[in-house]
């Protein structure tokens, strides 16, 4: 029963931080590594920062749209 | 604290509670219409009660005993996952790439499948199941959102209250509504709630780190409209520079 548990938590959480889009958890740990090198260095910091997190966002998304062009496309081969 | 970052919090999880419970309570509609409401209804109240105490458990601590700084940098990342991946589904959805999410489906295809075996008792173990799985399962994310977003500004009070009016304004409306669960605008929310919570997340992890924002807590509002207008900007561009191969699919049951 706790092993169980302990397996469905981890599971919830390899889900959550990772599932089917690792670079945006690696876009989180690497606005954290920038911001730490960047604390210091302010301005450059206000425009890094949130410019990383589009980038990923755009990158991830497009990503997205061709998974879904790809999906669409083996179920017209399968039928 | 100002009242601009207590404003964000407060709708980031009002609006979050929003669009879980909804789900969640369709769930528990279908398991109360096929296998009886008194199991259904237990099954929903006893998970509420969980995700209470483990508000209470981990938030609690949080507060007390971790660094503020440190505090931030993690929930600050956490925040960022999850918001950017509500805007990633967000943006998917609305340009047609990812179907809608659609609770009459869900509700049929769930109502169909508790229907096979239905016991007619009063007490029903398959109904308090699912229904306990339903909410459990969508509050969870409520409850990381509660605690995160509680604990680095410590309102842990004010966001569990915000989330419990959402879920006791779904529960209210479910009741009196149960079938209309379809209009609320999912979709919608959840884009706000992703900008809000991207926002939030940049704004800690900055802050934790020792970047201190122009304007203070101002800058959240700042990011927000920053995000917006990516959010909107990219759903304007797949729809016109890339189109979905076929047009909008009908509806996702499972996500």
């Amino acid at each position: 029963m706790i092993v169980r548990a302990l397996r469905a938590f981890g599971r919830f959480w390899w889900e959550f931080l990772v599932g089917d889009t690792p670079e945006l958890l690696g876009a989180a740990l690497a606005i954290v590594v920038l911001a730490v090198l960047l604390r210091h260095q302010r301005d450059v910091a206000y425009v890094v920062l949130p410019l990383t997190a589009i980038v990923v966002l755009v990158a991830s998304t497009i990503r997205g749209t061709k998974r879904s062009a790809g999906s669409e496309q083996t179920v017209e081969e399968d039928a | 604290m100002n009242t601009t970052s207590t404003t964000v919090l407060i709708l980031a999880v009002f609006g979050a509670s929003l669009v879980e419970m909804v789900e969640a309570l369709t769930i528990v509609v279908a398991a109360g219409v096929t296998r009886g409401w008194r199991s259904a209804l237990e099954g929903a109240l006893a998970a509420v009660v969980v995700l209470t105490v483990l508000v209470a458990a981990v938030g609690v601590p949080l507060i007390h005993y971790i660094p503020i700084d440190a505090l931030r940098v993690v929930v600050g990342t956490l925040l960022l996952v999850l918001g950017l991946s509500w805007l990633r589904k967000s943006i998917l959805r609305s340009s047609g790439h990812k179907p809608q999410h659609d609770e009459n489906a869900i509700f049929a295809a769930t109502t169909a499948e508790l229907t096979q075996g239905a016991s007619g008792s009063r007490r029903d173990g398959v109904g308090f199941a699912v229904a306990f799985k339903g909410v459990f399962l969508e509050g969870t994310e409520v409850v990381l959102i509660v605690v995160s977003l509680g604990a680095s500004q410590h309102r842990l009070g004010i966001a569990a209250a915000a989330a419990g009016g959402a879920v006791l304004i779904v529960g209210v409306v479910g009741a009196l509504v149960a079938t209309q669960l379809s209009r609320v605008p999912e979709n919608t929310i959840k884009t706000v709630v992703g900008v809000m919570l991207t926002s939030f997340g940049l704004f800690w992890v900055g802050e934790g780190a020792g970047v201190h924002w122009p304007g203070s807590d101002l800058a959240i509002l700042a990011l927000v409209g920053l995000f917006l207008l990516v959010t909107r900007g990219m759903v304007w561009t797949l729809r016109t520079w890339r189109p979905p191969v076929t047009p909008r699919a009908l509806v996702e049951v499972d996500g």
